[in-house]
Formats: C-alpha cells, sequence, structure tokens
C-alpha cells in the first residue's frame, strides 16, 4: 500500500487496529468465520447474538429487493439469533480471542428475562469478551420478550442494561431498533440504565416482495411468508438520520455511537465517521460480496485520510454533525440556478421531462437541436441535475437572492460524482 | 494464433437476453424525451417504447409494441442493420455505446414465444375482397398481415415449398435461425392467411382476385460476364445460399471458397461455406469496406471466424479445366494490382437481378426488370401493386415490411374505391 495511515481508534476504552467490525449477524456465528474474517483485515466481530433461547429457523429465510436491474438494494433477513448450543458459541469466543488477541471480541447477547441477560453477561465475561452488546432489536423473533418488542420499551431497555452492568463491568452497548419514532428515548434509556454506549440501527422491519405464485410475501416459507428486518444500502439513510438525532441530544451527545446500516464502501465508513460514530459494523454486502471488501474499506479510507490531510480518524470524526441543522434554520434567501453545458449535453431530455413533469416547467425544450433552455419559472430545486446522465453535464450556477433578501457569501457544492 | 470462432451452421450466432440482462441492458436505456431511436426505423417500431416496458417490467407490452408495428419482428431482431439505424440515433452514443436495441428486440419476441401470446387478430368486419399475394417473402408477409387485419380474405401463392423466400433461403441460419422465421409467419398464418406452395404465379393464375400484390424479390442470378463464368464451381449467391439451405449440412461448399462481392448476402454466403466445413474462405471486393453495402457487424463475425477479406479487387476471370480452379482479379483502381486465388467454389454475391415479371402482371418494368412502383406500391397495372426488392432493387429486410405495409394502404383504399367492402 503506497499509502498508509493510522485507522486504530480507542473505542470504549478498548484499543482497536481499525473501526471495521462484522455486526451480530449470520456473518460472524462461529469459530472458522470468524477466524477468516480477522485474517482478511476486520478490526473485531459482533459475536453472532447469543441467548438462552436458541433459534430455530426456516427456510428459505432471505430475499432481497433490486431496481433496474441493481441486486441488493436492500436485503431481507429472517434469521433470529444464534442456532448453536450457548455455551458452545462462548467457547468459540474464547478460543476466537486466545488466537488473535489483538482483534476486538464483541459478546452480542439478548435475554428474554433479567436472570437470562445477568447470566448471559456473565458468560460473556468468562469468554473474555472485550465488550458487550445487547440485543434489544432484533425484529424477527419468534419470543416477544426479545428484540425489537423490547427495544421499543423504554423501562424493558433500561432494566435489561442495569441487569447486565450490575454484574460486569465490561462497557455494555445497547443496540436500537430502528422501528421506532425516536430513538433518543430508549437510548437515554439505556444510558440510564448503564450501558456505555449504543449501537444502531438495527433492521427495519419489511415486507420486500409479493410472490404471486403463492400470494404471500418473500422469502416463501411452505406458502407463507412474516415481517423481518430490512437492511442494506436501502436503510442507510435512516441510519445516518437516526445517529445524528442521538448524537445532537444534549443527554446522548458524547456517546461512542457503533454505526451500522447499509456500510459497503469507504465512503459509506467515511460518512458513519464523520457523523461522530467511532465503531462500523457490516453484515449486508458481506452477506452479497464477502469478507474480502474490508481491503477497499481500508485502502480507500486511507486514500480519503491522504487527499484531506487526515493523519488519524479522529481527525474527522463528528465533523459533519454540527452542518447538520433544523429545517427552519437553512438560508432560504435564495436560488441555485443550474448551469446546462450544451458540449457535454447529449440531448436525451430527461432534465425537460422532469422539470415539466415534477418540478416547475422551467426548462423548453428545443425540438430542434434537442437541447434544454431555461427559462423564468426555475426556482433552483436541480431536479434536472439528479436525474441529468451524464456527469457534470448539469451543474450549479448562477445564485440569484429572492426580492428583498440580503446577500451573504454562500457556500456550495460545486462537483457532483 | 488468433482465437477464430467455431460455430455450427444452424446455431445462432450471437445469444440473447436473459430476464435479468435485459433488465441491465434495459436500465442502460436513458429513456429519452422525443427518442430518437424511435425516429430512425423504417418501419416504425418505436423502440423506445418498447425499451420502457422492458424497464418497467412489462415485457408483453413490449412484445405487443414490436408485433403489433412489424409482423417481422422476431426475423428483423436478427437482421436489422441496427448499427445504421436506431442505434446510431440512440442518445446513450454520447456516453459510450448504444443500447443494444435488435438484442432486446430479440428478448421481447422470445418471451412473446415463451408466453404463448396471440397479439394480432384478424378484422373482425370481415370483407369480401379476395386477395392474392405473389411470393412469400418479407414484403408479401407485411402487406398479408396488414389486408388480414383489415379483415380481407388473402392468399399467398409462393413458388418453393416454404414460406419466408429470402429469409428462408437467403440467409445463414447462425445470423437467422429457422426457428426465428416460422414464428414469425405463425403470426401471418394466425392471422387466417392461406398459403400455397409450389405455385410459379402467372397472370392467369390471379385473375380471380380482386387484388394483387407483387413481392416476388429478386431471384434471377447476376454474374458478371467474365470468361468462365458458366465452368462447374461457379455459383451466384442466391443458388449457392438456397441450396445450402435446403441441404445443410449435406451441402458440400468446397475446400477453397472465393465469395466476391462487398454486401451482408457476400458476408452469408462466405460464412455459409466456412460453417459447413470449407478450409479456406476469402472474400473479395472491388470497392473499399466504406463504401460496402454490409453491416460492419457482418463483416467483423466474418472475420471472427477466420475468413480472409481484400478489397479493390474485382473479377476478371475464372479459370480451370471443365471446373473452376482459379479465379483471376484486377485492381479495381489500382492499375498495377493482380490477384490470383485458387478456388474449388466461386459465389459472386453481386446483386440480384429480377426475374420476367412481364408473365405475373401487365405491369411497367424499368431497364433493369424491377418493376416500377411508387412508395405507395401503385404499379401502373390496375389491381396490381407491388414492394420489397422487386421494387427497390435489393434493400433490407425492414424495409421490405414498411414497403409492404404502405402498399397494403394502397390496396384497401382501391378496393374501398371501387366498392369491394
Amino acid at each position: 500500500m503506497a499509502v498508509k495511515k493510522d485507522l486504530s481508534i480507542n473505542y470504549l476504552g478498548v484499543e482497536c487496529e481499525n473501526p471495521f467490525f462484522l455486526s451480530s449477524s449470520p456473518v460472524g456465528s462461529n469459530y472458522e468465520m470468524v477466524a477468516k474474517c480477522f485474517e482478511t483485515g476486520w478490526g473485531g466481530v459482533f459475536y453472532k447474538t447469543v441467548g438462552i433461547f436458541v433459534a430455530d429457523e426456516c427456510s428459505p429465510r432471505f430475499d432481497q429487493t433490486n431496481k433496474e436491474g441493481l441486486p441488493w438494494l436492500g436485503f431481507k433477513n429472517m434469521e433470529q439469533i444464534s442456532d448453536k448450543p450457548t455455551e458452545l458459541n462462548f467457547e468459540n469466543m474464547r478460543k476466537l480471542k486466545r488466537d488473535y488477541p489483538d482483534k476486538i471480541m464483541v459478546a452480542s447477547i439478548m435475554g428474554s428475562n433479567e436472570q437470562e441477560w445477568k447470566d448471559l453477561a456473565k458468560m460473556a465475561e468468562q469468554a473474555e469478551a472485550d465488550l458487550i452488546e445487547g440485543n434489544f432489536s432484533c425484529p424477527q423473533m419468534t419470543s416477544h420478550a426479545m428484540g425489537s418488542d423490547v427495544g421499543s420499551n423504554p423501562e424493558l431497555v433500561k432494566s435489561y442494561c442495569q441487569a447486565v452492568t450490575s454484574v460486569t463491568d465490561i462497557p455494555f452497548i445497547a443496540k436500537m431498533t430502528p422501528n421506532i419514532t425516536s430513538m433518543e428515548v430508549p437510548a437515554i434509556a439505556a444510558i440510564e440504565g448503564g450501558a456505555a454506549s449504543v449501537s444502531a440501527i438495527n433492521t427495519v422491519k419489511s415486507i420486500t416482495n409479493i410472490d404471486f405464485e403463492n400470494m404471500t410475501g418473500m422469502p416463501v416459507v411452505n406458502g407463507k411468508s412474516s415481517i423481518s428486518g430490512y437492511s442494506g444500502a436501502a436503510v442507510k439513510p435512516i441510519a445516518l438520520r437516526f445517529i445524528a438525532q442521538m448524537l445532537q441530544n444534549e443527554k446522548l451527545k458524547d456517546l461512542e455511537i457503533s454505526g451500522i446500516g447499509g456500510i459497503e464502501t469507504w465512503r459509506d465508513c467515511a460518512e458513519f465517521l464523520a457523523l461522530g460514530c467511532r465503531n462500523l459494523q457490516v453484515t449486508t454486502s458481506i452477506m452479497q460480496y464477502g469478507y474480502r471488501i474490508v481491503e477497499d474499506m481500508a485502502s480507500g479510507l486511507m486514500h480519503f485520510m491522504d487527499e484531506r490531510g487526515y493523519n488519524k480518524l479522529d481527525d474527522f470524526i463528528g465533523m459533519a454533525l454540527p452542518n447538520i441543522i433544523p429545517a427552519e434554520d437553512l438560508n432560504r434567501d435564495f436560488k441555485i440556478l443550474p448551469n446546462f453545458d450544451d458540449d457535454k449535453c447529449i440531448g436525451c431530455g430527461r432534465c425537460y421531462i422532469s422539470c415539466y413533469d415534477a418540478a416547475h416547467q422551467a426548462i423548453d425544450w428545443n425540438a430542434e437541436k434537442r437541447r434544454p433552455e431555461l427559462n423564468d419559472n426555475c426556482v433552483g430545486c436541480h431536479l434536472c441535475l439528479n436525474v441529468c446522465p451524464v456527469q457534470e453535464c448539469i451543474t450549479p450556477g448562477e445564485i440569484k437572492w429572492k426580492e428583498g433578501r440580503n446577500p451573504v457569501d454562500v457556500t456550495l457544492k460545486h462537483h457532483y460524482d | 494464433m488468433s482465437k477464430v470462432v467455431k460455430a455450427k451452421y444452424t446455431a445462432e450466432a450471437t445469444s440473447g437476453f436473459t430476464h435479468r440482462t435485459a433488465m441491465e441492458e434495459a436500465a442502460r436505456c436513458l429513456l429519452c424525451h422525443d427518442a430518437p431511436c424511435s425516429q430512425g426505423c423504417p418501419a416504425g417500431t418505436d423502440p423506445a417504447k418498447f425499451i420502457r416496458s422492458i424497464r418497467f417490467r412489462n415485457v408483453k407490452g413490449a412484445a405487443e409494441t414490436i408485433r403489433e408495428n412489424n409482423i417481422l419482428g422476431g426475423t428483423c431482431a436478427r437482421v436489422c442493420p441496427y448499427d445504421r439505424l436506431c442505434e446510431e440515433a440512440c442518445s446513450r452514443c454520447g456516453i459510450d455505446k448504444p443500447i443494444e436495441i435488435g438484442r432486446l428486440q430479440r428478448y421481447a419476441i422470445e418471451q412473446e414465444e415463451v408466453f404463448g401470446m396471440k397479439t394480432l387478430k384478424a378484422g373482425q368486419d370481415k370483407k369480401a375482397g379476395k386477395i392474392a399475394c405473389v411470393g412469400a417473402g418479407p414484403a408479401s408477409l407485411a402487406c398479408a398481415a396488414e389486408l388480414a387485419k383489415a379483415g380481407y380474405d388473402v392468399t399467398i401463392l409462393e413458388r418453393e415449398a416454404k414460406a419466408g423466400g429470402v429469409l428462408t433461403y437467403g440467409i445463414v441460419p447462425s445470423r437467422l435461425p429457422q426457428a426465428v422465421v416460422d414464428h414469425d409467419i405463425a403470426q401471418v398464418e394466425g392471422l387466417g392467411v392461406k398459403f400455397e406452395f409450389g405455385k410459379d404465379v402467372k397472370e392467369a393464375d390471379v385473375a380471380g382476385y380482386d387484388a394483387v400484390f407483387i413481392g416476388t424479390g429478386l431471384w434471377g442470378t447476376n454474374i458478371p460476364d467474365i470468361p468462365g463464368k458458366d465452368l462447374k464451381g461457379v455459383y451466384a449467391a442466391a443458388d449457392f445460399l438456397k441450396q445450402a439451405r435446403t441441404k445443410q449440412e449435406a451441402f458440400d461448399p468446397g475446400k477453397r471458397v472465393v465469395v466476391v462481392g462487398g454486401g451482408d448476402v457476400t458476408v452469408d454466403c462466405a460464412v455459409t461455406a466456412k460453417l459447413l466445413g470449407a478450409e479456406d474462405v476469402k472474400i473479395v471486393y472491388r470497392r473499399t469496406l466504406e463504401e460496402a453495402p454490409g453491416n460492419m457487424t457482418e463483416f467483423q463475425y466474418a472475420l471472427e471466424l477466420g475468413i480472409g477479406i481484400t478489397t479493390g479487387m474485382a473479377p476478371a476471370a475464372v479459370e480451370g479445366n471443365g471446373k473452376a480452379e482459379t479465379a483471376v482479379f484486377k485492381g479495381f483502381r489500382d492499375e498495377a494490382a493482380e490477384l490470383k486465388l485458387s478456388a474449388d467454389t466461386i459465389v459472386f454475391a453481386t446483386g440480384q437481378g429480377a426475374e420476367d415479371m412481364a408473365k405475373v402482371a401487365p405491369v411497367k418494368l424499368t431497364d433493369k426488370g424491377t418493376i416500377e412502383a411508387g412508395e405507395d406500391g401503385i404499379t401502373s397495372a390496375d389491381k396490381f401493386f407491388a414492394a420489397g426488392d422487386i421494387v427497390n432493387g435489393g434493400k433490407t429486410v425492414v424495409e421490405a415490411v414498411a414497403a409492404g405495409k404502405a402498399a397494403a394502404a394502397s390496396m384497401i383504399e382501391y378496393l374501398e374505391k371501387k366498392g369491394v367492402k
């Protein structure tokens, strides 16, 4: 690697070689898998959730959504927590920690009552886990005493966090469900219960597709289906939103959040870090592509840091957070007209169609030249820029101030990928 | 060593799309406003509409759009010069490369077959007029289909044993499999059009019809008048292709084959020879490739099969003792150029001529023997209409389809005026 940057980070007092972790899921459910992921370069693992409850799984259990031939925009998973014996899982964790002492082992646990949470936390401690995550958020449990039914109940979250932290000093991370209006409420409950931090988001309750052959959802299990968790690229925007809201809450602003939700590239990693996360968890893109994706996460992130002159992750962690402001605080005094590059334009007319059918009829179509011509109706919404298939053909152009408003220096985005 | 493609005579050379790959290709389409591709089709097919249907998962709608407009939708998907028509007009050319419109059309029509769709229906309002179409090639099939859709009683009279004309007898099956032609023709049959085979039509045979369409194509052989042209082993392209299509693998093209010409038919002959076992096949064309009427994609396929292409050389003689042994060429523009090639078989794909049309109808002919008719298919003789190669001197299938449709419209107008309703 020509460019080498320090990706190490202290997370909840634990020194991690990098912030790239597997989330507790099918991708890290036994010794061999986790060993392979460590060898490939992942910094740690949230080992697949262990309970006293041992899952009984259905077949098939996955589905995916796609658009315009692009598969895996989103992914649906019906697997619950580990289907392996509780003792075996903790034994695997212990062996992995001993064989890979520099890698970080996080024991993800899920109990159905206070005693189970305590017992699991003690077992995690005996397994020499570096951190413990409480899974309050799996949306497809066959028991309603567990999973997202718990995570959306702040009292239960608090009491189970108290149960865990009463028996161990290992930092405890409460994993949040997005199937709730405000994540701040259960997050505050978790901190009040003694949790060191939260991780977010778990999967979003979903029905991905309807199968017309059986007139049910996907996947089809004996002619039926169930609501279960949705993940992958489609949920990244939802994850970023919940994380920003938590970190902007006065009671949660110092949390070392572990970010989860559609992370696939170094760019996604940088986005979660820029919003303030100090740890990153990945599953769906590994299910699609394998552990090897961490290589480009690490290399890409180093190149990004090199370009911007950052030497360590802390140089940019949280930098974007203050710039996410309430809608009422945005400057609404101006509009930026789009600029059309007639030489780059290929004459497809997509900007014309979208502007007419979905915006403000601000583009006239020159049928002879096959070129768009902006008229006075433009409000500067930039729908045209978003539909244009040619890179940097439509770009932000002239700034126009609304009648009677005071011009100030405006900060713009100049380059679109 | 260059990697040369090995293929079978009857196996289609290019693969089609699956649902997924069709979707990926349709997703590349920019879905233009007032799409330029849709202005590029001689037959008036609307690729922008059928690609949009595929993109929005309505492949049956896509098949309908194609079939309603082009009775030979499956065939045209294979033989249309897309690179010079809709694909050349594609806006995506401004970014990278055009959408594979022909291959998407093929996919939609393949799905039409998979779903057993019956898109076209004969006119419910039956007309009294009886119409004959002479020849069962593209122009006649298109004309007959339009008339049947309008409710007329149509009979196609064909000299050969099978329908399709040049599609069945004149194109290498690796480019256009017979099953594709047959599926298209089945649509015509589905409209109730009757076929009579083995009919070498004379004027008296069509006396009982209210209107007659002539779409016989060009089957007159056209070998340049050079010494040795009558030697054994010298073929006109139409005869060569027809024998190959009829006898298939049993046809022996000879070991060393020289094909003279620069059109798609030239390449078809060369590919036929190669795929049927000729060891060495060469194409010799008198002008430059840029001037050649053939499709670049076809020339490229010939190259991939290991067929050599020589330009700038015009045929001067065929030499041999009782049978063709040597093809002799001289420079077409280059005085110094000379070329002699050993050959068992020499195929002249130098254009085809009209047969004696006067025996079919009292229509005015051009000095080349083709029928004089307008773009509306109207000839000099009452009740006789004509279109396709026999009028235009040999153009594309899609142009024959367009002309056949135009002639059908003229015939309907003619019959209505005449009071045959």
